[in-house]
Formats: structure tokens, C-alpha cells, sequence
């Protein structure tokens, strides 16, 4: 009971505080969208040569945004070299073959969204191989950055605006006026995650439909997926945020978490490639939550996975939100014994 | 004789610094208990820890001989604290509802109950005013409505007249003598010399240190002084 007149609170002082509520929609949008406006090249051509396709799919081809031609293997293997051309689609026992030319990610990730959308009916791109003339780095690199991006932004702002409202609360005194009165600190914790929770909510929703839909990142999979994932995230970002409130005295202390909690995080959650690095490396970013919002994202948008594919990152996600809240409710004994 | 606040053997420290030695305290129902001492003598730690939002590092509270902290003795006190706690975005009204919530007021005694005690205090005019936009004294003001707006039985105040004139000083007084008669019991640290002389009974503290427990007349005849004012210096230190 006393946890949803938290709740109520926390909306009502959202609903003046204009500017944690542009923070929390508009600034993510806005920094999601300059980051794609640099690494979408939107405006290039795309020049993709055509070996041995046959006639209907080049038909369904021609209605994409590819600049197609069709020549000979042995023209296409010079082309490719010379770089006048991105990729080339070539067509061996009854099988698409993609070529990119590799060495821009942005372009290789663009052709092969277009091929893509162009053969969506029947969809024989499915199961079409795809090679890398210059090596296959780069691809998974521009691949993992959509999904990444999005889970990053997520649990950026939620850290933030979550960890900040807390940590006012002690600040201006209200966080002990509280425990003055007869709620329980577990209520307190519910409050808070419930309240923030439910903007969280729209946020998560916000973020996702915007990359998705408006910039167009690649995406195969299922959008309630995303959104659970990219839910969870903030959840676990929110707990984490307001746990951490409890070290910072004040505002500007919680500002300093970032570059210590946040920043790895982007680091070991696939932005960069981390498979080369020495195993104890790796383990840091396994404690990290961010790695495994990134992970299931990444498997939902790129490969189209399912609930059992994606599940350990989902359960794990989840075992972060829980340690964090019991963390939270334990923290606050600090304030009061009971 | 049952006491309804009750301070056993209290010793506290913050890091190594000792703050309080020994309290002993026993509050009576239905008095108006004062807590005079000079600052950082350990008042508001005193009454953080009849609240249970500070555990004392040696001995025991108790409020109606319940050991504190406890959800159900929280019920029945309110608590203003030193510094007003208050949400600065929201409404005086918003802020009221939020706080009578908390006590489990029903809707239409939450309505009623704003209306009183934003009248105790008068500020009945800017109820719908965020409190941010209040003057200290005003924010002083709504911070006393808001620890009487469950009507509870125990009022702690922590210096509740800082910054708020005479002629107001005067009606909150007027109020809590008015709550007294109720058989409320009233908790008030103060600096104030014309307040000490409102208590029943006055600690002196200095030190972390209870120096004297005594009504107002038995103090100043204790040192045969004429005023408060003389019995806090003499207590205080200065006289020394
Ligand atoms: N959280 C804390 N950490 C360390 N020391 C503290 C803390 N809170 C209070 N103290 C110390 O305890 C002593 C008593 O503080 P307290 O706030 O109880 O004094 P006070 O009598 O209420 O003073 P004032 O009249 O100025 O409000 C002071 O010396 C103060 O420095
Ligand atoms: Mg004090």
C-alpha cells in the first residue's frame, strides 16, 4: 500500500520536473540519433554486382535502393578489388552467395538490410552466405552496435535520472522523514523501482521503436522481445543506480559513477571486440549487466532468437535486478535498523 | 508511574568522537518536555534516536515501553525534523497527502486534516503552491503541518520556531498548548530562552551530557537565577 503512494508521489514530481522528463525521452533520441547520422552513410550509393542470379530474383532486387549490374565473376572479382563496387551477389547451386567488399562496416551492414528487405517475401536470403573479401571483423562490429547502442542508452539515462532522485531523497532530508513514519524499507525500494519502473516502461518502448522504426536499425526479431530486454536492462540500471546513491553524498559524486560503472560496461559489452582478450579480461565484463542486455540483444535483432536462446541473459538480467534490490533494502538499514 | 518516552543508559558515538554519555530520560504523558543545550550538544541526535531512525551505540529506547525501532510506535508520533524535509516540486497539499498516506488517513480525513493543520499553521492560502516557491519560514511551517497531520500522540520537534516571527511563534505555541490539553505529548528542542520557559520540564544538556532535569522554576531556583537565560549559561559552560 505504502509502496503505491510512492509510486503515485514519484509521477507527480516526474510530471513537474520537466527537465528529468526530457532527459529520460528526448536526450536519448537525440544522442541516438547524431550517433547514426555519423555512422550511416545513408546518402552513398551502393554498387552491388549481380553474378548469375536468376531473372525473378533480380526482379524483386530492382526495387531496392541498390545500384545493381550484372557481369561476369572474373569482372566482379577485379571490381571488387579496385573497390568500385561494394559487394557482389553471385548464385551457386541454386544458393545466394553474398561478397562484401568489407572494409567499410557501415556499407556492408546497409547492403546486406537492403537485399534483405528487397527479398522479404519468399526470403532466400535467409540462408544466404555471406563472405568478406577483406576479412569479416568489421561486419561484426558495425552488427553489434544497434542493438548495443540501444541497451546502452537505456541504462545510461536510467542510471542517471534513477540514482540522482534517490539520492536527493537522502539529501534533502525526505529519505529519513520517511523512515520516520511507519513504512517498511523494503517499501521504500518497491516504491522507488515501481515508480521509476513504470516510466521506465515508455522509455524502454521510446528507444527501441525509434532506432527500430525510425533509424532503421537492423532488426530480424521480435519487438516484444527488445522490449522486455531493454526493460529489464532499466530495471537493472535503476537498482544499481539507486544502490549506488547510497556511497555518493552528492550529485556530483553519483556524476563520478559513470566513468567508473557505466564506461567499462560499454567497453566489454561487444562494442569492441573482446575475444581476443586474456580470459581473466573477459571475466569482468561476465559481471557486468550491461553485457548481457547487450548479448540478448543482439541475438533478438541480428539472428531472430527466441525466449530459449536468449533465456540465460533474461535470467541473469533478472538475478542482477533482484541482488541489487535486496542490496538496496539492506543498504538502507544504514538509516534505520528495522 | 509509566513513562511514554523512555531513554535508558544512552551512549553514542559518531566515528571515535564520543557524542552522548549516560542520557537518561523519562517523558511523561501529556507534558511538554524541552531540551535546552548549546549547539552540538547532542539535542537532535537525542531525538533522532526517540524516533528509531538512529540506533544508539549503548542502551535502549522505549516508546510506551515498546523498544524502538518499531513500525507500530512509529505510527504514533510525528516528527519535525531539524532541517525541513519537504518535496520541493510538489504543492503544500501534494506534499500533505503524501505524508497522511503514509499513515493510512483515508481519503476524506487526509482532506480534512490538511485543511486543520494548514490552518494551525496559517497557510491555508498557499495550498496549492509548490513548496519551492515558499519562504524559509513558511517551508518551517508546513514542516510542523506535516508532522501533525495523522494526529499522532507524541509530537518531536527539532527547533520548530527557526525563523519564524514572534507573532507566529506566539499562535504555533498557542496550538500545542491547545494539542497538550488534548493529553498530546510535545518533544521540542529549542535555543529559544521565552520558549524553555513553555516546557513542563526542561533537560539541560551540554556535552552529550544530561546536566539537569527540572521545570523551568526549579532550575532557576536551583542556582537562584531569574531567567532561563542565566540558568542556560550557567549550565552552558559560560558561567564557568
Ligand atoms: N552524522 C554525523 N557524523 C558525525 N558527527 C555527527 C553526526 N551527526 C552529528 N554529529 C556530531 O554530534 C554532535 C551533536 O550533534 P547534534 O546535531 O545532535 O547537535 P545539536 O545539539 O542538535 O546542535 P544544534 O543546536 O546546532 O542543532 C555534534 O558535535 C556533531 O558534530
Ligand atoms: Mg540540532
Amino acid at each position: 500500500m505504502n509502496t503505491w503512494t510512492l509510486m503515485k508521489r514519484i509521477l507527480k514530481q516526474f510530471r513537474r520536473d520537466k527537465r528529468s522528463m526530457a532527459l529520460m525521452v528526448a536526450a536519448p533520441i537525440f544522442v541516438l540519433t547524431l550517433m547514426w547520422l555519423v555512422l550511416d552513410g545513408d546518402s552513398k550509393t551502393l554498387n552491388v554486382a549481380l553474378v548469375d542470379v536468376p531473372d525473378p530474383f533480380q526482379e524483386t532486387l530492382e526495387e531496392s535502393e541498390l545500384q545493381l549490374t550484372s557481369m561476369s565473376l572474373a569482372k566482379a572479382e577485379e571490381e571488387i578489388d579496385d573497390g568500385s563496387i561494394d559487394a557482389f551477389l553471385q548464385w551457386k547451386e541454386q544458393k545466394p552467395y553474398l561478397i562484401l567488399e568489407g572494409s567499410d562496416p557501415n556499407t556492408a551492414g546497409a547492403i546486406r538490410n537492403e537485399l534483405q528487405a528487397a527479398a522479404a517475401p519468399n526470403d532466400p536470403t535467409k540462408e544466404m552466405n555471406v563472405s568478406f573479401w577483406h576479412g569479416s571483423e568489421d561486419m561484426e562490429l558495425f552488427d553489434y552496435i544497434g542493438p548495443v547502442l540501444i541497451g546502452f542508452f537505456v541504462f545510461f539515462f536510467v542510471f542517471i535520472v534513477g540514482g540522482v532522485s534517490f539520492l536527493r531523497e537522502r539529501t534533502q532530508g525526505t529519505l529519513e522523514r520517511l523512515l520516520a513514519s511507519p513504512i517498511k524499507r523494503s517499501e521504500v525500494v518497491f516504491g522507488y523501482l515501481g515508480g521509476f519502473g513504470l516510466f521506465t516502461i515508455l522509455q524502454s518502448i521510446l528507444i527501441a521503436v525509434f532506432s527500430i522504426y525510425v533509424l532503421d536499425v537492423y532488426m530480424t526479431g521480435s519487438l516484444m522481445y527488445v522490449l522486455l530486454i531493454t526493460f529489464l536492462l532499466a530495471l537493472t540500471a535503476l537498482s544499481l543506480g539507486t544502490l549506488l546513491s547510497a556511497f555518493a553524498k552528492n550529485e556530483f559524486q553519483m556524476i563520478q559513477f559513470i566513468p567508473l560503472v557505466i564506461v567499462p560496461q560499454v567497453f566489454f559489452s561487444g562494442l569492441f571486440p573482446i575475444e581476443g582478450l586474456a580470459v581473466w579480461l573477459q571475466a569482468i565484463g561476465r559481471v557486468m549487466p550491461l553485457t548481457y542486455g547487450a548479448e540478448a540483444l543482439r541475438g533478438i535483432m541480428l539472428r531472430d532468437e527466441g525466449i530459449a536462446e536468449f533465456q540465460l541473459s533474461m535470467y541473469i538480467l533478472i538475478g542482477f535486478v533482484v541482488l541489487f534490490t535486496l542490496l538496496n533494502i539492506f543498504a538502507l538499514k544504514r538509516h534505520r535498523r528495522l | 508511574m509509566s513513562f511514554i518516552v523512555q531513554m535508558n543508559n544512552i551512549s553514542h558515538k559518531f566515528g571515535k568522537t564520543i557524542i552522548l554519555q549516560d542520557i537518561n530520560l523519562s517523558i511523561k504523558k501529556g507534558e511538554i518536555f524541552g531540551l535546552l543545550g548549546p549547539s552540538g550538544s547532542g539535542k537532535t541526535t537525542i531525538v533522532k534516536m526517540m524516533t528509531g531512525i538512529l540506533s544508539p551505540g549503548e542502551g535502549e529506547v522505549f516508546l510506551n515501553n515498546e523498544l524502538m525501532p518499531s513500525l507500530k510506535q512509529m505510527k504514533r508520533y510525528g516528527f519535525m525534523a531539524q532541517s525541513d524535509a519537504l518535496y520541493q516540486e510538489l504543492t503544500a497539499r501534494e506534499n500533505l497527502d503524501f505524508f497522511g498516506s503514509l499513515y493510512k488517513l483515508s481519503k476524506s480525513k487526509r482532506k480534512h486534516r490538511i485543511q486543520e493543520v494548514m490552518d494551525m499553521v496559517d497557510l491555508t492560502k498557499h495550498l496549492d503552491q509548490p513548496v519551492e516557491t515558499y519562504s524559509g519560514g513558511m517551508k518551517r511551517r508546513l514542516s510542523l503541518a506535516a508532522a501533525l497531520i495523522h494526529e499522532p500522540e507524541i509530537i518531536i520537534l527539532d527547533e520548530p520556531t527557526v525563523g519564524i516571527d514572534p507573532v507566529l511563534r506566539q499562535s504555533i505555541w498557542q496550538e500545542l498548548y491547545q494539542l497538550k490539553e488534548n493529553g498530546v505529548t510535545i518533544i521540542v528542542t529549542t535555543h529559544v530562552m521565552d520558549e524553555a520557559e513553555k516546557c513542563d520540564r526542561l533537560a539541560m544538556l551540554r556535552d552529550g551530557k544530561v546536566i539537569a532535569v527540572d521545570s523551568p522554576e526549579h532550575l532557576k531556583e536551583g542556582i537562584g537565577a531569574s531567567t532561563i537565560e542565566e540558568v542556560f549559561l550557567h549550565y552552558g559552560g559560560a558561567a564557568q
